[in-house]
């Protein structure tokens, strides 16, 4: 690789972020609905701990056994008629899709539920290789006419206002002014509607696949996906290695977790089960169907112990909906595909802790997002230990390292405690006023931007103890 | 008398005193003999959470040592208690004897509430304090220690005190030690939110089972001119 990608400024994204209105206004509008949903259809089950055990156990279970489960994945898939590729990066994954694209003469591609192709940048590959690729769900479709990324695993374009989709709308379309959501809806079902019926291949994303039936399951709410499985003559489907089940009875777990997380519903209104291409005799499926399974840095996070549960990763959303974090940066400020704390850990994973040496400490370690997440990840204990990394691995700000340097070397004996408490509250007499302090100096001013700092006390405790000993109690 | 060893907490210790002097006051009130190991200086959670592992080992050493014949050690801070209970047995697991000292201490260790309730089985201590009063759950006793209703009881039981409920409560503050420095706007913002939500609440008082995050909504509060006063559980319960 010569040209690496520079590296993510999340401090500034965020500050950036934080002065523009239009988002904080959105975010604050749309994030507690998330919330709230999922709490309250959480609340209805008193067996949701029980399900997260058993959901995480069978994750669990499946990485220990990844390889053979993948092998029989493949070979279900063969029996039915489907093609399985491998891929080990994102340029092969991209190489496979565009060099069946072009051997088939695809003009015309739909997509669907495919985070994963934004993980590989697909449509930019395919473009280039002179198709047109549209995708059908609606937020995935108006972040693509705007030329943006997704910012949320679930909902992909949270981020904007009904009102710029309006009038992105005019821009992009040259239809009137609608601005309430089902009409705009309405505008985006009759363009795709053509675009369904024209296209000759669709691209999909794997939710879960059945190692026992070599089964692909997607779970959507607008039945694009079954469309863009049904229409076109070839479905390609593009999973990650860590989408697969073993049974298709370990199913029913995933589908009530995934649902409650992540829209807060009991149930997600379309689920398919999508079993080999069409058989002789059927009337709808695809010709064909390809199956990509893909890598791009997950062995290598298999093979990490300290951050190998993030595999159980359903994609579900809730740890992004909970973060506070996130819910102030908004998904764009990550810089990468995935967002909030799941993708503060992916990332760094993924593309290195240099480009992305500023997620790991976007968070307060509040743990909410460990609490909501159906798998269980230990999201804030993979923080710190990527955060431990990035300081083992010298990538640690010169700033932070003295600061550190200065607490511990202070704090190393109670003599020395006490003499930074003395000198500290020599300085603070001069900036120090009714106890509170209202600019500090670098590398503290930062505090003082936002809040009033607090003075030291003029008699710390162990004085008050010492004397408290001394005389009667 | 129930012995019991005061980890007093470098904040407090600097910042803080008077929550320290509760505390004491609290813990005696409730039938403890407290001893103040004057060794005592700071958990190294600042340092850890930071990704500072080795700085934080070398002041977690410091603390084991300090600690180690404690029968039951007992600190006005959710976050710190949390510390030691979950991330000392981690962060000296390669090194056995340490690691089994560490398992030991983490045992010991109790966020006030925490101990007052759950080991003393005390839910009353007889305070007064006449006020509005409302609780913000600091995340590492919430999340971390499981602390819900403790705090909570105490309270409800504080004479002349009406305890109403701070909306969204479960929200961190944004203070996140070092995130606060690093991530400063942020913070702030996460701090705002915090602040609006207390001041919706109607009370005069909001308290917590830490400074950290009460030094942070104190500054947020005195920043924007508010009459609320941020003030340590521990200070509540020593109100007669």
């Amino acid at each position: 690789m010569t040209n690496r990608p520079p590296r993510i400024d999340l401090i500034r994204n965020v500050e950036r972020a934080l002065r523009d209105a239009s988002l904080q206004r959105q975010m604050g509008k749309a994030m507690p609905a998330s919330r709230k949903a999922r709490a309250d259809v959480v609340a209805e089950l008193p067996e949701w701990e029980s399900l997260r055990s058993t959901a995480a156990g069978i994750k669990d279970h499946v990485l220990a056994n990844l390889e053979s489960y993948l092998r029989q994945l493949e070979s279900q898939v063969s029996a039915l008629g489907g093609t399985v590729h491998w891929a080990s990066g994102a340029a092969e994954a991209r190489a496979i899709i565009t060099d069946l694209a072009r051997s088939r003469g695809v003009r015309r591609i739909v997509k669907s539920k495919s985070m994963t192709t934004e993980e590989i940048s697909l449509n930019a590959a395919l473009e280039a290789a002179g198709a047109r690729v549209v995708e059908t769900d609606l937020g995935e479709y108006v972040v693509q006419l705007a030329g943006e990324r997704p910012s949320h695993l679930i909902a992909p374009v949270i981020h904007k206002p009904t009102e710029e989709i309006a009038d992105l709308f005019v821009r992009k379309l040259g239809v009137p002014r609608y601005e309430r959501p089902e009409e705009l809806a309405r505008v985006a079902r009759e363009v795709l509607r053509a675009e369904f019926l024209a296209a000759e291949m669709g691209i999909t994303g794997v939710n879960f696949a059945i190692a026992e039936s070599g089964t692909l399951v997607i779970v959507e709410n607008e039945g694009n996906a079954r469309l863009t499985t049904a229409r076109p003559r070839i479905h390609v489907a593009v999973m990650g290695i860590e989408k697969v089940l073993p049974r298709m009875a370990d199913l029913s777990v995933f589908l009530r977790i995934l649902a409650r997380s992540g829209t807060g519903q009991r149930a997600s209104v379309y689920v398919s089960l999508l079993t080999g291409p069409r058989r002789a005799g059927e009337t709808d499926g695809p010709e064909e169907l390809h199956l990509v399974i893909l890598d791009n840095g997950r062995r290598r996070l298999l093979a990490d112990p300290g951050l190998r549960t993030a595999l159980r990763c359903i994609r579900c959303g809730a740890c992004q909906n909970e973060c506070p974090v996130y819910r102030h940066a908004g998904g764009h400020a990550y810089g990468s595909v995935y967002a909030g704390p799941i993708g503060a850990v992916l990332t760094p994973a993924y593309e290195g802790m240099e480009r992305a040496r500023d997620l790991p400490f976007a968070s307060t370690l509040c743990r909410a997002c460990a609490d909501v997440c159906p798998v269980k990840i230990d999201l804030p204990g993979m923080l710190v230990e990527l955060r431990a990394r990035a300081v083992r691995t010298g990538l640690a700000p010169w700033r932070d390292r003295m600061l550190v340097g200065a607490w511990t070397f202070f704090m190393r004996s109670p003599a020395r405690f006490m003499l930074a408490g003395d000198l500290g509250r020599l300085a603070q007499r001069l900036v120090a006023r009714g106890g509170k302090i209202e600019r500090l100096p670098y590398p503290l001013s930062g505090w003082t931007a936002h809040r009033a700092a607090p003075a030291l006390a003029s008699t710390p405790f162990r004085a008050w103890w010492k004397s408290r000993q001394g005389g009667p109690r | 008398m129930k012995p019991v060893a005061l980890f007093v907490t470098c904040l407090v210790d600097q910042l803080y005193p008077r929550v320290g002097e509760a505390t004491v006051r609290v813990l005696e009130r409730a039938g403890c003999a407290v001893a103040f190991p004057a060794e005592q200086t700071c958990c190294g959670q600042a340092a850890f959470n930071n990704g500072f592992q080795e700085e934080a080992r070398v002041l977690g050493r410091r603390f084991l040592d300090v600690f180690a014949d404690a029968p039951a050690i007992v600190a006005p801070s959710g976050s710190c208690a949390d510390m030691v209970r979950e991330w000392y047995p981690h962060l000296f697991r390669d090194e056995p004897a340490l690691g089994v000292l560490a398992r030991s201490v983490a045992s010991r260790t109790y966020e006030l509430s925490e101990y007052l309730v759950r080991v003393l089985g005390v839910d009353d201590l007889g305070a007064r304090f006449p006020a509005t009063v409302t609780y913000h759950p600091s995340c590492h006793g919430l999340r971390g220690l499981g602390l819900r209703e403790e705090p909570l009881g105490l309270l409800r039981a504080v004479r002349d005190l009406r305890l109403v409920e701070l909306p969204d409560a479960g929200q961190c503050c944004g203070f996140g030690g070092f995130f606060s420095i690093k991530f400063a706007a942020l913070s702030g913002a996460m701090l705002s939110v915090k602040l609006d939500n207390i001041e919706a609440s109607g009370a005069e008082v909001v308290t917590a089972t830490d400074v950290s995050c009460l030094m942070h909504i104190s500054g947020g509060l005195s920043r924007r001119g508010s009459r609320v006063r941020a003030l340590h559980l521990a200070e509540i319960l020593a109100g007669s």
